[in-house]
């Protein structure tokens, strides 16, 4: 608890400093004979947003069907942005969980590259005993040479358990509008957290295929497979529980933004 | 034409001006058009003074056969009537904004006192709603250039119009038909929401991104280890080759004088007779490439000032940039192509000896791709060095992530230095080179001439002729990942200044350019005099074309006092942050 409010803290004072800071209007580039009551040139220090559903999808694993959110809000200007990124699912006996709901500062820090700190929250529910934690989180997101696209975050819960996850996504442009896209993703925990299933070390791993077709720019239905893997001892936590695994299924939903 | 013909002749263009029928009547009345197809902003003359008056407001009208009402015109029509000044005498242009947000008239390529530059924020404070402002200066030089707005995004949405000045001792090149070809492009959609999409979705317009049959057509060509070598390259960079265009035919209707392809605007001309067209590159975003299939041109200016005549087939034409050419057709008719840098479209017009007469439109060249050149020389050269990245743990890249373009890769190239200018520079060139030669992207199959920068020799050297005594070096940065664009890294909001021209001094500005795109550098109030390799003899621009990973440098007297803005000509880029201010005191 200690260490989540000390990180918090810690978030949230940077985040102040870095919008602040970006936020100080220097005297701009305006001319010796620029009169100060006249408006500015240019305005290029706008915001802007983008509301963004990467995932939105249909799975069907062990015949239960699932739909999955994977969606990320931004807003902001160019080097400094306020993210909300959440991924979760729900499943057709009103059970779920939202695996993470994370709110974020981010600062680009090199051309590809932000560095991200937030809160965020990992909540399950319907079916068994709710289960809730809170973090803090620091991570970066970017693009890696050769188009990869990263996410990876460290996140320490209010009890001090401590996890570090990877997303990793490529796509393939067969035609202008068909992209098929892989993605893979992964976590290790430093300490196990029986609630949430996760063993200590590397958790599992989760790969996909997915094709899209861009009807614009904004609106792609797609069309894909997934599978999952638990490794070590989260594949053991949940072979005592009576889960499976091991899962692979068919997914179909769409990928949009606003 | 008499003084009374030609005082009849204008009220009729003002009466169909007013009623918004030009653009539809005039086809029909090439009988008028013996000098000047285009209508004319009407001139009232007291003592030296020539008095114009324009009016700025929004219009309903029709593109391309579609009706809009978000076009912002000025006396009404797009592009505005034709500006017509004599030089030696005074020019006073009143300018009255009938819209409900500011706006202004920025006389591109014009030297005159800074205050009437027309740059709000820069000259004056801008035209409110509802204002008249009175331009005032001498005209103290000829040839072609033009007039647009320099407020909020206003330029995309037609504001903007041909300026033509005849010089003092009357046209030194007699022609039979004089015609301004002013090419533009426009979107059916706000400029704000095509901004917005290119800064949210990296290549939102470009539809000629690299698949994965381009990379199985490489290594048809050159192999598989070429061809992954390549595609690594690129990759490793995390750059498109087919970055040309930024806003692409996907979303722009192309016009000439404000006609899409199917208006066909025709210019006529009797076999035999000598005919000048200025052509004027209006556009907010697109380089054109322009030829007229059989008919040799002659360039006889770049961007209004005279140059030795250059016979050619094709020439690229930058944003903003004029060139006049001088065509003696024979034949019945011709095609007046200009396809956009990228081929994503094109526009078409035609010369004839005849009304309804045309001749073959031609195909779009092939899609266009980059190669090593836009890298500059090391990469060139050292090409495959840059691959040496190691990717095992991902933590590693917030680390590494530099610009693996600015290590050191052998002992011959020129290090960049120090500086890599940030996140908000996606690149940097190790070893920028001279492309002066080097028409641009997207010739190499060709077998005719096109006009490149090399060529362009003035008749005469300019008065100063000292040596400059102080350097300017400025970086051309982006990321288009963002939508970033700036100089040296830095957009204008993010520097505490202006650039520092010492009055009356002489010196060498050098722009080198770290992205993947050609940006046209416009600086306002003074001439650059491009060294390009003819000694005095340079031509004096007032916008250059830098291509990618190339360096280029032009000699500048400071003898304009006064604040002056310096920018990528690329709307989109100027309003993102390219753009500086330069003052000179």
């Amino acid at each position: 608890m200690q260490l989540f409010k000390g990180l918090s803290a810690y978030s949230l004072t940077l985040a102040l400093l870095l919008v602040l800071g970006a936020g100080q209007s220097l005297a701009d580039g305006i001319g010796l004979q620029a009169d100060p009551s006249w408006p500015k040139p240019i305005h290029d220090d706008m915001a802007y947003g983008q509301l963004m559903f990467d995932r939105l999808e249909m799975q069907s694993i062990e015949g239960s069907e699932q739909l999955l959110w994977d969606a990320q809000a931004w807003y902001g200007k160019d080097l400094d942005r306020f993210w909300l990124e959440t991924e979760g699912s729900y499943n057709d006996d009103h059970s779920g969980e939202i695996e993470n709901l994370d709110l974020q500062y981010s600062r680009r820090i090199s051309p590809f590259w932000d560095l991200q700190t937030g809160i965020g929250t990992q909540t399950s529910f319907g079916t068994g005993a709710k289960q809730e934690r809170y973090y803090g989180i620091i991570g970066f997101q970017g693009l890696a040479p050769y188009w990869f696209e990263i996410d990876s975050n460290l996140r320490i819960s209010d009890d001090g358990d401590t996890w570090l996850d990877l997303e990793v996504e490529y796509d393939w442009r067969l035609t202008q509008k068909l992209i098929l896209q892989a993605r893979a993703e992964t976590s290790y925990a430093f300490s196990e957290v029986e609630d949430f299933e996760q063993g200590q070390g590397l958790n599992g791993i989760t790969t996909g295929l997915r094709l899209r077709y861009h009807l614009s720019r904004e609106f792609a239905p797609y069309i894909g497979v997934s599978a999952s893997r638990l490794l070590g001892d989260t594949k053991d936590l949940a072979e005592s529980e009576g889960d499976e695994d091991s899962t692979a299924t068919f997914v179909a939903g769409v990928r949009l933004w606003f | 034409m008499t003084q009374h013909h030609n005082k009849q002749r204008r009220q009729i263009l003002q009466a169909l001006a007013s009623a918004g029928l030009l653009s539809t009547v005039y086809p029909l009345m090439p009988a008028l058009a013996k000098q000047q197809q285009m209508s004319l902003v009407p001139k009232k003359t007291v003592g030296n003074a020539d008095i114009f008056d324009f009016n700025i407001a929004r219009t309903t009208l029709e593109i391309d056969r579609q009706l809009t009402s978000q076009a912002i015109t000025i006396n009404g029509t797009i592009p505005a009537p034709l500006l017509k000044l004599k030089e030696g005498r005074e020019a006073v242009l009143r300018v009255k904004n009938a819209l409900d947000v500011d706006t202004s008239i920025h006389w591109h390529g014009i030297l005159l006192p800074y205050q009437m530059d027309g740059v709000p924020g820069i000259s004056f404070a801008g035209i409110k709603p509802g204002e008249t402002f009175e331009y005032r200066f001498p005209v103290v030089q000829n040839g072609t250039y033009w007039y647009h707005s320099h407020s909020g995004m206003q330029e995309q949405l037609g504001h903007y119009g041909p300026l033509v000045i005849e010089p003092e001792a009357g046209e030194d090149i007699e022609v039979d038909h004089d015609y301004v070809i002013l090419l533009s492009d426009w979107t059916f959609d706000s400029p704000a929401e095509v901004m917005r999409n290119l800064k949210v979705a990296e290549g939102y317009y470009n539809y000629n991104q690299r698949t994965v049959a381009d990379f199985f057509e490489d290594v048809e060509k050159m192999g598989w280890q070429s061809a992954w070598q390549k595609s690594a390259m690129w990759g490793q960079m995390r750059m498109s080759p087919r970055d040309i265009l930024d806003v692409t035919g996907s979303e722009y209707t192309y016009l000439i004088n404000g006609k899409a392809s199917a208006g066909n605007w025709t210019g006529l001309f009797t076999p035999g007779e000598k005919v000048r067209l200025r052509v004027i590159n209006a556009s907010a975003m697109t380089f054109f490439d322009f030829k007229i299939p059989g008919l040799e041109m002659t360039v006889v200016a770049a961007d209004g000032q005279p140059v030795q005549p250059v016979k050619t087939d094709e020439f690229r034409i930058g944003v903003a940039e004029t060139y006049d050419v001088i065509v003696e057709p024979t034949a019945d008719a011709y095609t007046l192509f200009a396809q956009s840098q990228d081929r994503s479209g094109y526009v078409s017009a035609t010369l004839a000896s005849a009304p309804g007469l045309t001749a073959p439109i031609p195909d779009l060249y092939p899609r266009v791709e980059r190669g090593m050149e836009a890298m500059g020389a090391a990469h060139a050269m050292h090409g495959d060095s840059a691959m040496n990245t190691d990717q095992n743990m991902a933590m590693d890249h917030a680390k590494h992530d530099g610009h693996q373009m600015s290590e050191p890769k052998s002992v011959d190239s020129v290090s960049h230095g120090p500086d890599n200018h940030g996140p908000g520079a996606a690149m940097v060139v190790d070893k920028p080179i001279s492309r002066l030669d080097d028409p641009g992207v997207g010739f190499e199959h060709l077998d005719h001439r096109v006009l490149t920068y090399s060529q362009l020799k003035s008749h005469h050297g300019w008065p100063d002729k000292r040596a400059p005594a102080r350097e300017i070096e400025l970086h051309l940065t982006g990321s288009m990942e963002r939508y970033m664009w700036s100089f040296d890294g830095k957009k204008f909001s993010e520097v505490d200044g202006p650039i520092r021209f010492y009055q009356d001094e002489r010196l060498r500005l050098t722009l080198v350019n770290d992205t993947m795109m050609d940006h046209p550098i416009h600086l306002h109030g003074m001439w650059m005099e491009l060294e390009n390799g003819h000694g005095d003899l340079r031509p004096r621009k007032h916008t250059i074309i830098v291509k990618p990973g190339e360096r280029v440098s032009a000699l500048i007297t400071a003898d304009a006092f006064g604040d002056w803005a310096f920018h990528c000509h690329l709307m989109y880029h100027m309003k993102a942050g390219m753009f500086r201010v330069v003052s000179v005191a």
